[in-house]
C-alpha cells in the first residue's frame, strides 16, 4: 500500500492511524526557530468520528488508507443489516451494521442515494443527502390557519424520527429536513 | 490585495532610503547553499535556488559595501503550511557599526510603520522555553513552538539564543553559552530573525563542519562549503548586524490574514 510523507499531507488524504482509518482535517507545520520541522495534524477517525491529533517529525509518513466515498441507493432494512446497491450499473450491493450506519438511520428513505464510505470495501459510515423529504406517520392534530410562527409540536416520521414542526403540520404531509441539524425546513408541495 | 501589498513594499523601500541603506540585488541561484541541518536549498541547474541571500550580501560587505538590503525572492523545500510557502519574500538587511541591540530597535521601527506602533518585550531563550505550557519530555523545538504560541504580549524579541542555535551569530563575550541572536516574533508569528554577525572565519567552518555532522546523522546530503563566502569573511567582515524579516508573514499580519496563501497571489 502507498505511503504519504509528511510534506504530501493536506486535509481530506485518507490515512492508516493506529490501525483506523483517518481523513486529515488540518495539517499545520511548525518549525519554530532554525529547529528540526514538525507537523501538527488533526485526524477524524473515520470509523468512530473522533478527532485526534498528533505531531509528527517532518519526513515521517502514515500508510495510504484505502477508503472511497460511493454515492449508493439504500435498499431495505432488516433489522441486523442495512442493505446499499450501487448506482453504476452493477447492481452491486453492500450491508452495513446498525452501528455502522448510526443516526443516519433516521434519515434513510429506500430508493434514495446517499453516500457509503467504504474501506477495504466494507462500509464504515453512511452519510444522508443534506435535504430529504420524509412523510409524517403521527402528529397532533393541525391548527386550521395556524400558520404563524411560534410554537413547535413533535412529528413521528416514516423512518421513526421525531422532529419538532410548526403547528400547522398534519398527519401525512411530507417535510423537507436538513439532515445535519435535524431541524424541518418547509412542508413540500404534493 | 496586490495593491496593500505593492503599497507596503514601497513603504519598505522608503524606510531604507530615508536611512540611507542601499538597496542591492545578489543571485537567486547560485553553485552553493547553506549547511543548516534543517534549511533545505531546491537544487535548480548547476546549483540551488538561494534559502537566503546572507552569504551573498556578506560578500559586498566584505568587499566595502555601505550598510545594504535586499527584498526578494528565497526558497526553502519541503516547507508548505499556514505559515509557509516553499518561494517566499524576504527582506534581509545588514548594518555597519551595529549590534543586535541596535538592530532590534530599528525592526522595531520597520514594524511600527506597516503595523502600527506598539510596545515590545524582551524574553531570553532560557526563561521563555521554562514558561513553556508542553510537557517536558517533548522535543526542544516542540517546547519553543508552545511557549511562543503562549505569549500574552502581542511583540516580543526573543534574545540569548544558546550557542549550540548561534547560527551565524558571535557568542556573548559577557554570558558565556549564549549567542547575539534574536527573533521577534508578533502576534504568536515568527517574524524575523537576526545577528550581530560573526566573522571569524575558522568559526565559522568549524560551525558548517559541525552541520554537515549533524545532516550526517539525520540522513541528509552533505552541503559543500561555500568558499567564496569563507573567503571573504577570513579578508574581514566589517563589524556589523544583520536581520531577514519575511515579508509574506508581515503583510499577513498588516491584513489580518490566517494563512499566508491569503497574501500570495499564487501558492
Amino acid at each position: 500500500m502507498a505511503s504519504f510523507a509528511t510534506n504530501e499531507f493536506r486535509s481530506g488524504l485518507k490515512v492508516m492511524l493506529e490501525g483506523d482509518p483517518c481523513s486529515i482535517l488540518e495539517n499545520e507545520f511548525v518549525k519554530p526557530g532554525k529547529g528540526q520541522a514538525f507537523n501538527r495534524v488533526k485526524f477524524r477517525n473515520l470509523k468512530t468520528g473522533r478527532v485526534w491529533e498528533r505531531t509528527f517529525k517532518s519526513g515521517e509518513s502514515l500508510e495510504a488508507a484505502d477508503v472511497m466515498d460511493l454515492d449508493m441507493e439504500y435498499l431495505y432494512a432488516d433489522g441486523e443489516f442495512f442493505h446499499f446497491m450501487k448506482t453504476d450499473g452493477s447492481f452491486e450491493q453492500v450491508a452495513a451494521a446498525v452501528a455502522v450506519v448510526g443516526e443516519a438511520k433516521d434519515w434513510l428513505k429506500e430508493q434514495e442515494v446517499c453516500q457509503v464510505t467504504l474501506w477495504n470495501d466494507d462500509p464504515i459510515a453512511v452519510t444522508p443527502p443534506n435535504f430529504v423529504e420524509l412523510e409524517v406517520t403521527e402528529t397532533d392534530p393541525g391548527l386550521k390557519g395556524d400558520t404563524a410562527q411560534g410554537g413547535t409540536k413533535p412529528a413521528t416520521l416514516s423512518t421513526g424520527a421525531t422532529i419538532k414542526v410548526p403547528l400547522f403540520v398534519n398527519i401525512g404531509d411530507v417535510l423537507r429536513i436538513d439532515t445535519r441539524t435535524g431541524d424541518y425546513v418547509s412542508r413540500s408541495k404534493g | 490585495m496586490l495593491r496593500r501589498r505593492a503599497a507596503a513594499l514601497s513603504d519598505i523601500r522608503a524606510f531604507f532610503a530615508e536611512r540611507n541603506v542601499l538597496e542591492v540585488q545578489t543571485p537567486v541561484l547560485a553553485p552553493a547553499t547553506v549547511t543548516d541541518p534543517h534549511v533545505d536549498a531546491i537544487p535548480a541547474g548547476d546549483g540551488f535556488l538561494q534559502t537566503s541571500p546572507e552569504y551573498a550580501m556578506k560578500r559586498l560587505l566584505a568587499a566595502g559595501a555601505p550598510s545594504i538590503y535586499q527584498l526578494g525572492p528565497a526558497f526553502r523545500a519541503g516547507e508548505r503550511g499556514r505559515l509557509h510557502n516553499p518561494e517566499f519574500t524576504l527582506l534581509e538587511w545588514y548594518r555597519l557599526g551595529y549590534d543586535d541591540q541596535a538592530l532590534m530597535q530599528e525592526v522595531a521601527a520597520l514594524v511600527d510603520r506597516l503595523l502600527g506602533s506598539d510596545q515590545y518585550t524582551f524574553n531570553r531563550y532560557d526563561d521563555l522555553l521554562a514558561q513553556s505550557p508542553a510537557p517536558a519530555h517533548e522535543p526542544e523545538e516542540l517546547r519553543l513552538a508552545a511557549a511562543i504560541e503562549s505569549l500574552s504580549a502581542r511583540r516580543v524579541f526573543i534574545t540569548h539564543y544558546p550557542a549550540e542555535q548561534a547560527a551565524l551569530a558571535r557568542l556573548h563575550e559577557q554570558e558565556p553559552g549564549t549567542a547575539a541572536r534574536f527573533e521577534l516574533v508578533v502576534d504568536g508569528v515568527e517574524l524575523a530573525n537576526g545577528y550581530h554577525e560573526l566573522g571569524d572565519e575558522a568559526q565559522l567552518r568549524a560551525r558548517f563542519d559541525q552541520d554537515n555532522e549533524v545532516r550526517r546523522r539525520l540522513g541528509k546530503p552533505e552541503r559543500a562549503l561555500d568558499e567564496a563566502f569563507l573567503a571573504a569573511m577570513a579578508a574581514g567582515l566589517p563589524d556589523c548586524a544583520g536581520v531577514a524579516l519575511g515579508v509574506d508573514r508581515l503583510l499577513l499580519l498588516a491584513f489580518g490574514a490566517r494563512e499566508l496563501r491569503e497574501v500570495l497571489a499564487f501558492d
